[in-house]
């Protein structure tokens, strides 16, 4: 090795201590103690802190509240990422299409995104509420309790997340389209191909990776979302838009359970992980062509 | 005929996309009504505009304190996760540094670490160092939980740069440190400016952290205001619809003047190995 090369690795090992310094202490250590947390009965209010085994684990697998919340999760998760995935390469054909005012509409689309989860929440309070919403404006006058019907809260809460997180997915979608020669479409006009053959043949398979990669992102998102219920429903009525993290919370902050709580936490993490590590295996940690 | 289709065309999509923001723009409008006219449906339009409610939020509520917090610490995050990231992402890109990759693959998945699972223990933390409600002790979760992204852009954008501009620097007798400085800092310009601009983003937006981590207006962030905003007797939704458009001011911003950097960011984020 030349006197360059270790340089350069003492070096980067001076450049990179900071950022393993910080990540270690706040995020590494933080993600340790949290699982050790978890095996404790730990009440700090009543000074109350003995190590519980997997005590809190047991009582969760046989907590209905738990497992509604798991449920809510999993409504959550699939219902938003469906649908963001599909109106995102709607919103990305035609984006791609648009020959002037890209610079306005990418604003208008991506408005949505920039802005606090909170403000979205707040947002979409007032466009449900009962009397003087436009939703029910818009439906013609109606008096539906959008977030306070148990039926109609979690799709309320869905929407509110979709309109947030759905342009994310259609600028992801649209890079890529934009990366499409056009040789390719001029081809498959010269073997008389129409425009949904071309969308399905062409244009869907090219799309498929980048999808794939928000998929990912949008599922983890979503198993992690808190905002949005916490402030629009509080996870209610009736607990029917409790998610893990909201259930997780109310656990920690609120009946002030710490090991408890952070039991949850712990499942969270590893619905996270597992998600995470599945698609990795199936992309074999391939390089994401944009 | 076929020019006066894509006007057409063009004019439905952006018509298609300024209706998907109606919700801000229903709040906008709400923060400019009448208090009188609020809970009045139809007419959809008010039958005149005041500045009554900015006047209340920026006048009888924390929300001016709110917005300074949220600006200090979004702005001391962003510094601090440049300042601590750039390093680490120079020496990642050029640098022979040993287990380079099992690094990066620790740093992806630290970003994909839930909030609510590290809440607990940070929570824990910062209350034994004694920083709980102060902008130190957001400033620092804040960076923690920033610092992977910016690690990961910043890294990408060094490897744009082509090698041979900082070999011609070593040629010129820089140094590696001299070459960063030099050489790579001026021309990431548009890197560091997209890696800023996200951090500051998520610093802003960013909710349970601060929820958790505040207890009064002494650091209590905008987000945390706004989902606290108080009401007497009944919601003011008048007052929540100014303090929702204050919340939103700086991403409005960088959506409609930054968006390049914005964008650029978001795309180089995804969509690297």
């Amino acid at each position: 090795m030349t006197a360059r090369g270790r340089g350069d690795r003492r070096l980067g090992l001076i450049l990179l201590s900071p950022t393993l310094v910080a990540l270690g202490a706040l995020t590494a250590f933080p993600g340790l103690w949290v699982l050790w947390l978890s095996l404790q009965h730990r009440v700090p209010i009543f000074g109350v802190a003995r190590f519980a085994g997997l005590d809190n684990y047991a009582f969760l697998a046989g907590d209905p509240r738990f497992w509604g919340a798991a449920r809510t999760t999993a409504l959550f998760t699939v219902g938003s990422v469906a649908l963001e995935l599909v109106l995102g390469v709607g919103v990305a054909l035609a984006l791609a299409r648009q020959r002037r005012g890209r610079r306005l509409a990418l604003a208008l689309l991506l408005l949505a995104w920039a802005m606090p989860a909170v403000v979205t929440a707040k947002l979409f309070e007032w466009l449900y509420h009962p009397a003087a919403g436009l939703v029910n404006v818009l439906l013609g006058g109606r008096a539906l309790n959008w977030l306070g019907d148990p039926a109609l809260a979690l799709p309320a809460v869905i929407l509110a997340d979709v309109w947030r997180a759905m342009p994310f997915v259609a600028l992801l979608c649209y890079a890529r389209l934009l990366a499409i020669p056009a040789e390719l479409y001029e081809a498959a006009q010269v073997d008389g191909a129409g425009r949904l053959a071309t969308l399905g043949r062409i244009t869907l398979p090219l799309l498929a990776r980048i999808l794939l990669l928000a998929l990912l992102f949008r599922t983890l998102d979503a198993l992690r979302a808190f905002d949005i219920m916490f402030v629009l429903t509080g996870g209610g009525p009736a607990g029917t838009t409790e998610t893990l993290t909201v259930y997780a919370y109310r656990g920690l902050f609120q009946m002030l359970q710490l090991g408890f709580g952070s039991a949850i936490g712990v499942v969270v993490f590893v619905l996270v992980m597992a998600v995470a590590w599945a698609y990795l295996r199936r992309g074999r940690g391939n390089a994401v062509a944009a | 005929m076929r020019r006066v289709r894509t006007n057409a065309a063009d004019l439905l999509a952006l018509g298609a996309l300024a209706a998907y923001a109606v919700p801000f723009f229903w709040q906008l409008l709400t923060s400019f009504k009448p208090e009188a006219e609020l809970l009045r449906l139809p007419p959809l339009l008010p039958s005149r505009l005041t500045l009554e409610h900015y006047r209340v939020v920026l006048e009888q509520s924390l929300i001016p304190r709110a917005l300074v917090n949220s600006f200090g610490i979004a702005a001391l995050t962003t510094l601090l996760a440049l300042v601590l990231g750039l390093p680490a992402a120079y020496a990642i890109a050029r640098l022979a540094v040993p287990g380079t990759r099992a690094l990066l693959l620790a740093i992806v998945a630290s970003t994909a670490f839930p909030q609510i699972a590290t809440v607990s223990p940070l929570y824990l933390l910062l209350r034994a160092l004694g920083l709980r409600d102060t902008w130190t002790g957001l400033v620092l979760v804040h960076t923690s939980f920033a610092l992977p992204l910016t690690v990961w852009l910043l890294a990408g954008f060094i490897r744009e740069i082509p090698l041979e501009t900082e070999e011609a620097a070593a040629v010129d007798g820089a140094g590696r440190l001299g070459a960063l400085r030099w050489i790579v800092v001026p021309l990431l310009a548009r890197g560091l400016a997209s890696a800023a601009l996200l951090t500051f983003l998520f610093s802003w937006n960013e909710f349970l952290f601060a929820y958790t981590f505040t207890a009064s207006e002494a650091s209590r962030t905008i987000p945390v205001a706004l989902a606290l905003f108080p009401g007497v007797f009944e919601v003011p939704w008048g007052d929540i619809a100014a303090a929702s458009m204050l919340a939103s001011l700086p991403p409005v911003l960088i959506v409609v003047g930054l968006q390049r950097f914005l964008v650029s960011g978001l795309l180089a984020g995804a969509v690297r190995d």
